[in-house]
C-alpha cells in the first residue's frame, strides 16, 4: 500500500484548513464556500428577478476562481494522490449495507448505490441529489454560510450567530440521518 | 496575478477536502452517526487554530497584503435566520452528503452525478433571493 493512497488524518487535514482560512484572510478575502452560488446566480442574470442579486458580482468573480481550483485539487487528489475508497467505523458501514443496501462503504469514495451513473435510471436517487442540493442551497443562503463560513471563519472569529447556524446544522443533520433516511432509503 | 494566487488557494483547498475525506458521504454519513472521532477532529483543530490566529491578527492588528483590513466582520445579530437556516442546511447535507466545498471537489474528482446536486444549490440559491423578503430573519 503506498502511503501517498493513505487519507490524511484529522490532525493533519484540520490545520491545513485552518491554514487555508488564514491564506484568504491574508489575500483580503474570507472563507467561506457557498457566497460563489450568490455570485453565480448573479452572473447568469438572476438581478433581473430579484434584488438580493443586484450586487456588483464582478467583484467577487475572485471566489469563482477559488471553485475552479477546488474542482482541479479534486481532480489532482483523486486521479494522483487516493485509492478513492473510504473505511469508516464497520459497524457504521454494516448498517448501511443491512438497513439501505448501501454496500461500497470500504470500496468507494461516494456510495456508488447514489452516485453511479448507472444509477441515474432511477429517479429517486435524482430527487435525493436534487431536493439535498436545493436545500444547500436555500439554508447556506439563508443562514449566510455553510460549513466554511460559519463552522470554521464564524467560529474562529467566536461569532455567536454562526453557533446558532452550526447548531442548526446539526438539528438539520441528525433529522436527516436518523429520522427521514428509514423513510426514503 | 490575484487570480493565479485564488486559484491556488482553491486547489490546495481541494486537495485537502479529497484527501481528509471530508469530501465523503460517508465520512458525512458516519459523523451524523457519532461513528468516528475523525470529523470532529477536523474541525475541533481548525477551530482551535482559527481561534487563536484570528486572536493573534486582532490584538496585533495584522492587515492583509494588499492593504485594508482583515475581513472580520461580524455577523448581524439574529437567530431565526440562523436556526431555520442552519436546520434546512444540514438537512441538505446530510441528504446530499456534500457542503458547498465539497461539491466543486468532486466536480473534477469524476463523480458527473454532483452536478444535480450543485443545479440543485443554485436553484435553491436563487429561490432564496425571490422569497428573501417573506422569510423571517
Amino acid at each position: 500500500m503506498n502511503s501517498i493512497y493513505e487519507p490524511w488524518p484529522w490532525y493533519v487535514s484540520g490545520p491545513l484548513i485552518a491554514f487555508v482560512m488564514f491564506l484568504l484572510l491574508f489575500v483580503g478575502k474570507q472563507f467561506g464556500m457557498s457566497s460563489n452560488l450568490r455570485t453565480a446566480c448573479a452572473a447568469m442574470g438572476a438581478g433581473k428577478a430579484a434584488d438580493f442579486f443586484k450586487f456588483d458580482w464582478k467583484a467577487e468573480r475572485w471566489n469563482l476562481m477559488v471553485v475552479l481550483g477546488a474542482v482541479i485539487g479534486g481532480f489532482i487528489a483523486s486521479n494522483y494522490m487516493s485509492d478513492n475508497t473510504v473505511e469508516i467505523n464497520p459497524e457504521i458501514s454494516q448498517q448501511l449495507a443491512q438497513d439501505y443496501h448501501i454496500e461500497s462503504a470500504g470500496k468507494a469514495y461516494l456510495p456508488s448505490e447514489i452516485f453511479a451513473t448507472e444509477n441515474l435510471n432511477q429517479p429517486s436517487n435524482i430527487l435525493i441529489l436534487l431536493i439535498g442540493g436545493l436545500l444547500v442551497g436555500f439554508g447556506a443562503r439563508y443562514a449566510g454560510g455553510c460549513t466554511s463560513g460559519h463552522a470554521i471563519s464564524g467560529l474562529s472569529n467566536l461569532q455567536l450567530p454562526s453557533l446558532i447556524a452550526v447548531i442548526g446544522f446539526f438539528i438539520g443533520g441528525l433529522v436527516m440521518v436518523h429520522f427521514i433516511y428509514p423513510l426514503i432509503f | 496575478m490575484r487570480y493565479i494566487t485564488y486559484l491556488a488557494i482553491g486547489i490546495f483547498f481541494g486537495i485537502v477536502m479529497f484527501k481528509s475525506e471530508a469530501a465523503s458521504w460517508f465520512r458525512i454519513y458516519e459523523m451524523f452517526h457519532f461513528g468516528s472521532f475523525h470529523m470532529y477532529g477536523i474541525m475541533g483543530s481548525a477551530l482551535v487554530l482559527g481561534i487563536l490566529g484570528i486572536q493573534i491578527i486582532k490584538r496585533k492588528k495584522i492587515k492583509p497584503f494588499p492593504g485594508g483590513e482583515m475581513s472580520l466582520q461580524p455577523k448581524e445579530n439574529g437567530v431565526a435566520r440562523y436556526l431555520l437556516g442552519g436546520i434546512i442546511f444540514g438537512l441538505g447535507w446530510a441528504l446530499a452528503g456534500a457542503c458547498p466545498g465539497p461539491m466543486y471537489v468532486l466536480v473534477g474528482a469524476g463523480y458527473p452525478s454532483i452536478l444535480i446536486v450543485i443545479f440543485g444549490a443554485l436553484t435553491g440559491t436563487f429561490l432564496y433571493g425571490l422569497v428573501k423578503k417573506f422569510l423571517p430573519h
